[in-house]
Formats: structure tokens, sequence, C-alpha cells
């Protein structure tokens, strides 16, 4: 049976990476899930019927404390509380490995000589580090996508040298438990100091950075599940931890690259500090109009590109928006959406809202591919979308956004954005795009404005 | 023959770059599913929870953190499949809603 499970592993492994391959289109997604989960269904059953496992009222307990927790978890969570979950996830992964880690590491002290020697104790070491920091680190962007940690990065003098040292002194603990892993006293310094630093280094990031950040911590999740694998000598471990750690890599440079800013500046730059003095000086007036007259440029629209951002979210709009689009479609405009990389609070969060709002996937359009269709559009429709919709990024080499790639909305014919206020966005800085002529603010909530065009649009829509 | 460690190591090279050409090749689209997906297939983790706390001698120690971490990795496996799923059928065509 043992030899029996280890062609499992390899039987599951392949229907990994099946699953993940067919997530490249929607169409072939749902059977990509169905493989993940026959996978993994194969591997646990083998597991358990292959190896002596003991201690069995532990096991099935943690199993049903585990689907019971789970299950509510899928269908009660409304989709714009997914960034949260996912970072609870990560949390979840990550806490599991260290806690392996660190129960191994006991387990396995009266053999230390033979079992904790060299690359293992190596393997165990990272996966305790990484997964114990992890853990942190997710539950802290948890928070502050929930809302319930400050959304500004917490700053204070010298922190980048007080984490710097900080990781020295754990990383130095780490090579003393390798070369002397019998000097269990250390370990419980070590693992605090894990989790230590798993807290500083979020605390000073700002809430729209978090998709960066979560694709990082998604590749640190995996990671550790692939130490795990390494100390355990499981290879289905091992290529599950690099898929799950090359997808969260990938998806950190794409958001890093849709930001025009490097790993090591999303981690320790402390982006988003409102720039105070400058937003006072711009008292700068702008046009804004009611929603009649927007509902009156909108209904002789030929074409409409509606730009979502985490204000949607936000405000719960995303149904009232697929209204719009409808409306305005059979008014015979075409419509279609524009979504930057970075819009939302996670990589792919907007497409999901608007999804579950039964927008027609093909309606949604990535940034480049839909950033040549600007200059021909109407109307462009900005909610809730701020920095990346700002004109500065492109020339202002001061500005703090400077070389981000944006949505060329500016150079539709006519835009309007729906805001609460002049107040500025994430970066902290002012939207050139807002003082422009041919832009119409619609200052409301997005939901309720959204709600006055509907009913301002001419009659006719009721009736088609 | 290899020892374990090399051919462990040989695993997570193949394992990193096929799944460094997978991952590029996923729709934006579906990026927030595939990250749901990602853990719940990273939840394999939960077959190491159970050997150590199913060991024949597992101290009270192991069992209890392993108790907590199957709890955890249980989670993830069983949310993350359902929302991935929930979300992946959200995802319609045009014609498809006509």
């Amino acid at each position: 049976m043992q030899q029996l499970v280890q062609y499992i592993y390899i039987v599951s492994a392949a229907l990994f990476i099946l699953s993940l391959k067919w997530m490249n289109t929607p169409a072939t997604s749902r059977r990509g899930v169905f493989a993940g989960e026959i996978g993994m269904l194969l591997a646990v059953a083998g597991t358990l019927m292959a190896f002596e496992v003991h201690n069995w009222q532990w096991i099935v307990t943690a199993f049903a404390i585990g689907i019971a927790v789970g299950i509510p978890i899928a269908y009660i969570m409304p989709m714009t509380a997914v960034p949260q979950r996912t970072a609870l996830s990560h949390a979840c992964g990550a806490l599991a490995a260290a806690l392996v880690g660190t129960a191994e590491f006991y387990q396995r002290q009266p053999q230390a000589a033979t079992e904790l020697r060299g690359f293992v104790m190596v393997a165990l070491i990272v996966e305790t580090l990484l997964g114990f920091l992890t853990f942190t680190g997710s539950l802290m962007a948890m928070g502050k996508l929930q809302e319930v940690l400050p959304q500004r990065p917490i700053t204070y003098r010298n922190q980048n040298a007080v984490n710097f040292v900080l990781f020295l002194i754990a990383a130095g603990l780490a090579v003393r438990l390798i070369l002397v892993p019998t000097d269990t006293w250390l370990f419980p310094i070590f693992a605090g100091l894990a989790l230590l630093f798993g807290v500083l280094l979020i605390i000073p990031i700002g809430g729209a950075d978090m998709p960066t950040v979560i694709a990082i911590l998604n590749a640190y999740a995996g990671l550790s599940a692939c130490a795990m694998g390494f100390a355990l000598n499981n290879n289905l471990l091992i290529v599950a931890g690099a898929l799950d750690g090359s997808s969260g890599l990938i998806l950190s440079i794409i958001m890093c690259k849709a930001m025009n800013r490097s790993f090591t500046n999303v981690l320790f730059g402390a982006f988003g500090q409102v720039q105070a003095q400058a937003h006072k000086a711009e008292q700068r007036p702008v046009r804004s109009a009611s929603a009649e007259e927007a509902a009156a440029i909108l209904e002789s629209a030929a074409s409409v590109i509606i730009v979502p951002g985490y204000g949607l979210a936000v405000a719960q709009a995303q149904h009232k928006i697929r209204e719009l689009s409808d409306a305005l479609t059979r008014l015979g405009a075409d419509v279609k959406f524009a979504i930057h990389p970075v819009a939302g609070r996670m990589p792919g969060h907007m497409n999901v809202l608007l999804a579950e709002a039964d927008v027609p996937y093909d309606r949604l359009f990535e940034m480049d591919d839909i950033n040549g269709e600007f200059p021909q559009c109407d109307v462009a429709l900005v909610i809730g979308a701020n920095d990346v919709t700002n004109p500065a990024a492109r020339h202002d080499k001061s500005s703090p956004i400077y070389g981000m790639p944006i949505l060329d909305v500016d150079k539709a014919h006519t835009v309007m954005v729906i805001k609460r206020s002049m107040n500025p966005g994430f970066a902290g800085i002012d939207n050139e795009l807002y003082y422009m002529d041919k832009t119409l603010m619609l200052f409301g909530d997005a939901k309720a404005f959204v709600s006055e065009i509907l009913k301002e649009l001419p009659a006719r829509v009721g009736a088609g | 023959m290899p020892t374990n460690l090399e051919l462990g190591l040989f695993v997570f090279m193949l394992a990193t770059f096929v799944g460094l050409e997978i991952i590029r090749k996923v729709s934006p689209l579906l990026h927030t599913p595939l990250m749901s997906l990602t853990n719940a297939i990273s939840a394999i983790s939960v077959v190491g929870a159970i050997l150590i706390t199913g060991a024949e001698h597992a101290t009270n120690l192991s069992k209890v953190l392993g108790f907590i971490a199957i709890t955890a990795v249980v989670t993830n496996i069983v949310s993350g499949f359902l929302i991935t799923d929930r979300m992946v059928k959200m995802f319609k065509k045009r014609e498809a809603r006509k």
C-alpha cells in the first residue's frame, strides 16, 4: 500500500497541474476546479489508508471542525469580501505549515542526530520562519482590508533599520538551530521573532497596495508548504507548494508592473502618506453635473467605457452599474468595461464583482486591450477608480505615481467621474483628470447616483 | 542513486518551471479564483499534518499542534474549492445569458 500511495501522489500532482492549466479561460475553469478536488481527495484518502495512522479521534474531529467552518465561509461570504477571505486562507495555510514544522522539530528531538540533520533541519527552519511570518502578515493584511486596522501606512523612524535588525537576529537564531538542533530553548524565541516580523512587515503598507501584498503572501505560503515537502520527503507537497509559490510570484510581478513599483518599494516604501501641503494648494474649480445632465449625455453616446474601481465595491454598486450598462446597450450604445490590473484590493477582484453582477465576461477588457479605444469613445464613466486614471502618471516626474501604466480615460470625448468628494485617493495626491474641461464630476454615493441616472434615462428603456 | 534531497530539488525545479509556464497563461479575468484555487491545492499539506498527528508515538504537543494545523488546512481545502467553484460559475458570455 505504501508503494501504491506514491503512485497515487503522482496522479494527484498531475491532476493539480491540469487543474491550473484549465484555469486558462472561463470555459474550462470549472473542469479545473473539479480536477483539483479529485487530486486532493485521492491524495488524502491514499495517505489515510497507506500509513499507520493513530489518534483517529484527533484527526476526525479536526476534519469535522474544518469542514464546519469552511462551508459557511464559502457560501455566506459576499464577493466583496474575497480579498479578506483570501488573506485569511493564506494565514491558515501558513499557520499549518509552521505548526507542523514546530511539531516535527520537537517530536524528532530524541533522534536529533539522524532526523534533524543538515537539509531537513534547513527545510524545517524555512518552513517555520516563512509559516509564522506569513501567518501574522496575512492576519494584518486581512485587518487592513476589513478596515479594522488603519488603511494609511503606520510608520516610525528607522523602521526599516529595526526590521532589518530583527531579521538578522532571527536569521542568526536559525543558523544556530540548524547547527545545534538540540538547543530547543531557542526555538520559541525564533518562532516569536518570526511572528513579530510578519506584523512589522505589513503594518507600514497601505490599503491599496494590498493586491501586491496578497500575491506576495500567497507565494510565501506556497513556499512554506514546499519546505514542508522537503522536510517530510513528500514530493507531492513539493509540487503543490511550488505551484502555489510560482502563482503568487507571477501575480506579484504583474501587480508590481501595473503599479510601476518594485517589490522592495511596495514592502518598504511606505507609499500613501497624504501629501497634505500639495492638497491644500489645489483649490481649483471643477465642473460638476447632476444625474439628469449625466443621463442626457449618456443617452446620446454611441460608445461608453465604464472604469470601475475599489469605490464600486465599497458602495456595492456592481449590480446597479450592470443595470446601467444594460440600459445603455438597449439605447444602442456599445458599452465596455476597462479593468486596470490593480483596480480593487486583489488581482482580478473587479472581474469577479462584475461577473457576480451578471456582466458577461466578453464585455470586460484588460488595460492593454482597451486603452486604444478611449480616443474614439464618447463617454468614459469612472466609478470608484482614482489613481489609475490620473494623467500625472505620464508626465509628472515628481508625482508618486509617475510611470505607472494608467487607463487613458483623459482621451475620451467626455469624462464623467462618480465620487463621494474631492478627497484624494490612495496615493494621497490630486487627480489632474478632475480639473479638465471635458470632465464632469458627479458627486454622490455610487449606488445612489447610478440609480438616479437610470431613472432619468428615457422611458424607452423600460419598454425595451 | 540520487538522495531524497537531490530528487526533491529536481522535482522542485521542474514544478517551478511548469508552474510559471501554466500560470502565465491564466486569463487575468480569473486571477481571483486562481488565487483561491492555488491556496486550496497547497492545502495538500494536510497530509503532513495528518502524519504528524497520527504518528504512533506522537507527543501531546504534536497532537495538539497537529490538530490545529489540520483544522486550519481543512478549512482552506473546503472553502477554497467551494469558493473557486462559486466564482468560476459566475463568468458567463453574453449569448449564454439570453
